[in-house]
């Protein structure tokens, strides 16, 4: 259905008139333009697409842009304050905790609705917490040091 | 170099005709100091003796700048898709030029810029790559300290280089800076003579460990891969696809699509699509075609494939032999003989294949996500029926490759749409098509009958691969009466041989013959009641392989036992790309369910000279992980001409749980030239796996992945 849809992205409003059962995913990237959000499956099977809604991670591939009403939706272009970049993308960069980089935002944003939960969390839970983003370089051992070494670094604060 | 003949796949008879066009290409470049150079090793192609050095372009076909700010930009066709030749390659040139790593551009893969390349694929980029540019880096200083001489009137060997400046050795205030230097000159030299290089221990860059130089663009969101190049009134294409292969399409009815608002429908013989401004309008419409589709019948499957390879194989080629099989036979008292198997894998890189592209004039422009973006260029000017000239190939990061994006099947459909729309067009393949069009890792059998006396010498060798390819079947232990014959290439196999396309994946055939050599090698060790990394050491005499095994060994804790110990250990050792490597698992086996943990890696690797040991260090890694992937689950499943296989629910890749504790030891060989670093670690995974799981259980695995069930099996059979 065409109609009004507002929410917050990255700390700004948006207001789009919209077929508002438009998938997230796809709405970010050509409409709004931010492609920070990869496609990787398409069906919540690899995690590419993860992104913020109200603190949680979401697979944008699997969202209604109807169902962010009202919320605040956060990208990975939306992580840095002031410039200033997130600890674990910090941490990512430290750790050379990518190769292609193409699941990197995806892994990144879960880690970070994982942290926000469980801001001193042992390297056992971070792996279930990240299992089911899939990365096929082969960067998992050093994600998880990456995520361990953000949380440290952050102390709680996240 | 005959392992590396798979370099032929999808090249030979397609290297350009056109010679780049020195003139224009250094009017584009702009002012300063250039230094044209040839990446490969003539000698190679020489060797290989095809015929085809008469096609190869006898020009450059690469260069690096001085440029008038004191900026050194390297031209290459290369691409980076992981590998991390944006950080390694520039490292080389900012040693050579001594000149800081920022001050290093890398113009890569935009074939307007940078001279032909043949494709970023093989380990070559280091291998190949490294000693010309490096040359060429020598080359720039040698002519910097020319023209430093004649400015400030000293003689060269009275000169020093250091931060992009010229110096006086005795007088540090007698400077002039590269850009000075630079600056209003246009001076071309070509390499051609040998030109000295750095010793390693002037290595200020190289061989240091640095981060990646693309993290921060990777880790902002900000790093752009073929989908996100957006272009005004750009469309989104969604293809009509075969709902098998070697479907043709009969009719399809697409008024309902065409209703769709904002759709538009283009058909150009077999080629049927919806374009629309969003991708998943496109993708709705696209379901609204009611397509009929005439099917062919095949009863090939997962299953039987293997009969079937084994049935069409050609007669072989044998690629090594040596001494008298009859007589090693019969000085053999131990005597095994084994078929091992391997299924279909899929590429599977996480970003799909994508392609942008954009005609303006008579010029068309492409942003895909390809690992030969010059192969792209000829590919698109093909189909369009215009001069190669007239097309540009943009390489922006590629998310992935692992040989599967050598092909740019949807490179020429978005260019083909682009001209049938009048539009800039984006074709971006979703998970099902990927899988579906991949060019897979070919389903191979592999059998050996060898033996070795009683005190385990190994005395003959007869090896048969059919279809996994050359590459890694050349055993390297000292046997006296050996053969190795393959049936049937591992890509470009006759009409006939698999039911779908198939091609190089990372190390190609290596992974299969690797698997196939070492499980051998551990069941001749069982077999004479010997410890199998003695075993190993006894039949070697390659002083490289064994001081990686030697190496593994003691950084594992390797005690000598003979399999099965019950302790879940176990050891492989191959060669790939010019690089030795051994790797020692541990694993836990659960008789119960019969899924394997592997526990714990130790990788050690001999690859010459490394030029980024953190780029290094991370490849290996990545290759260990990825192999988990074939060794334990990765098969693409099909019936028929029906690959059901579509996304990574039932295909599964390697996750965070999987992972073993890695460790990884570079062997400090500076001195020798570097090999390739970003394949030969993934090629033991197989065996080293299977060898485990016996030394655990003792249970013998023969195929690949060792999937629950087939542990299951093998426990069952004792
Ligand atoms: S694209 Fe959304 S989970 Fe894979
Ligand atoms: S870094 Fe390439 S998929 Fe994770």
């Amino acid at each position: 259905m065409i109609e009004n849809v507002k929410f917050k992205l990255n700390g700004k409003s948006v207001a789009l008139r919209i077929d508002s059962d438009r998938l997230l995913l796809w709405v970010l990237r050509t409409d709004l333009g931010l492609t920070g959000t990869k496609y990787g499956c398409g069906e919540s099977y690899c995690g590419a697409c993860t992104l913020l809604v109200d603190n949680e991670a979401v697979r944008s591939c699997q969202v209604a842009v109807k169902d962010v009403r009202g919320k605040h939706v956060v990208t990975i272009e939306g992580l840095a304050k002031n410039g200033d970049l997130h600890p674990v993308q910090k941490a990512f960069m430290e750790y050379d905790a990518l190769q292609c980089g193409y699941c990197t935002p995806g892994m990144i944003m879960n880690a970070v609705a994982f942290l926000r939960k469980n801001p001193r969390p042992t390297s056992a839970q971070i792996i279930a917490a990240m299992d089911d983003n899939l990365c096929r370089c082969g960067a998992h051992n050093r994600i998880v040091q990456a995520i361990e070494a953000a949380a440290k670094e952050a102390k709680g604060g996240f | 170099m005959k392992e590396d003949k798979y370099l032929e796949m999808n090249f030979s008879g397609k290297f350009p005709d056109l010679e780049m066009d020195r003139r224009k290409f250094l009017r584009t470049a702009g002012g300063g100091i250039f230094i044209l150079f040839t990446l490969w090793d003539a000698s190679l192609f020489a060797q290989e003796g095809r015929g085809r050095r008469g096609n190869l372009p006898t020009d450059f076909n690469a260069f690096l700048r001085i440029g008038e700010d004191g900026r050194v930009s390297c031209y290459t066709g290369k691409i980076e898709m992981g590998q991390g030749i944006i950080t390694s390659l520039a490292q080389m040139l900012a040693d050579e030029l001594d000149v800081s790593l920022d001050s290093v551009d890398m113009v890569m893969g935009d074939t307007d810029l940078c001279p032909w390349d043949m494709g970023t694929f093989g380990s070559m980029s280091t291998r190949f790559f490294g000693p010309p540019l490096r040359a060429a880096g020598a080359e720039g200083r040698r002519v910097l300290l020319e023209l430093a001489a004649e400015q400030l009137k000293i003689d060269v060997q009275d000169l020093n280089t250091a931060n992009g400046v010229v110096s006086s050795k005795k007088d540090e205030k007698m400077r002039v800076s590269y850009a000075e230097l630079a600056k209003g000159k246009k001076i071309e030299r070509h390499l051609t003579e040998e030109v000295k290089v750095k010793s390693p221990e002037e290595f200020k860059v190289v061989s240091k460990p640095v981060t990646r130089r693309d993290a921060l663009e990777k880790v902002s969101g900000k790093a752009k891969y073929a989908g996100d190049i957006q272009l005004p009134g750009m469309l989104h294409a969604k293809l009509l696809r075969p709902p098998q292969h070697a479907a043709r399409l009969a009719e399809a009815d697409t008024s309902a699509a065409e209703q769709v608002e904002g759709a538009q429908v283009f058909r150009d013989g077999d080629l049927v699509a919806v374009l629309h401004k969003y991708p998943d309008v496109a993708e709705i419409a696209l379901a609204k075609i009611k397509a009929k589709y005439d099917l062919a019948a095949s009863d090939l499957d997962d299953k039987n494939i293997f009969d079937h390879l084994v049935k069409v194989a050609p007669s072989g080629e044998a690629v090594a032999q040596g001494g008298d099989l009859q007589v090693g036979e019969s000085e053999a008292s131990i005597l095994v003989e084994a078929t091992y198997l391997d299924g279909y894998k899929s590429h599977a890189p996480i970003e799909p294949h994508t392609a942008t592209a954009s005609i303006e004039g008579d010029k068309v422009t492409v942003w895909p996500s390809s690992q030969t973006p010059f192969s792209a260029k000829r590919e698109v000017a093909e189909a369009l029926g215009i001069p190669q000239d007239n097309v540009r190939i943009i390489s922006p990061f590629v998310g992935g490759g692992f040989g599967g994006k050598t092909r740019n099947l949807q490179v020429v459909e978005a260019a083909r749409l682009a001209k049938l729309s009048g539009k800039p067009v984006q074709v971006a393949w979703n998970r099902k098509e990927e899988f579906f069009y991949d060019s897979f890792r070919p389903a191979a059998v592999i059998t050996i009958k060898s033996g070795t006396d009683d005190k385990g010498n190994i005395r003959f060798w007869d090896y048969h691969v059919y279809f996994a390819g050359e590459r890694g079947s050349q055993q390297f232990y000292s046997i006296p009466n050996h053969r190795t014959m393959t049936h049937g290439s591992g890509w470009g196999s006759a009409p006939g041989t698999h039911p779908f396309a198939t091609g190089a994946w990372r190390a190609p055939g290596n992974n299969t013959n690797t698997f196939a050599r070492e499980s051998q090698m551990d069941m001749m060790a069982a077999k004479a009641g010997m410890d199998p990394l003695e075993f190993r050491l006894q039949n070697l005499t390659d002083a490289k392989m064994k001081n990686v095994l030697t190496t593994a060994a003691e950084k594992f804790g390797w005690k000598a036992a003979k399999a099965p110990s019950g302790m879940g250990r176990g050891i492989a050792c191959g060669t790939d790309a010019g690089t030795s490597v051994a790797t020692i698992a541990e694993v836990e086996v659960n008789k119960t369910t019969g899924e394997v943990k592997v526990k714990r890696v130790v990788c050690a690797q001999d690859m010459g000279l490394v030029i980024n040991p953190e780029g290094a260090t991370i490849q290996m890694e990545g290759c260990i992980t990825m192999g988990l992937g074939y060794a334990l689950r990765e098969d693409i499943r099909f019936k028929g001409n029906d690959i059901l296989d579509a996304n990574f629910d039932t295909y599964s890749i390697p996750r965070f749980s999987w992972l073993p504790k890695i460790e990884t030891v570079i062997i400090d060989n500076k001195n020798a030239d570097p090999q390739g670093g970003g394949e030969p670690a993934i090629i033991t995974m197989g065996a080293v796996i299977a060898n485990a799981i016996f030394d655990a259980v003792g249970a013998r695995l023969f195929q690949q992945p060792m999937t629950p069930e087939r542990v299951k099996e093998a426990l069952a059979k004792g």
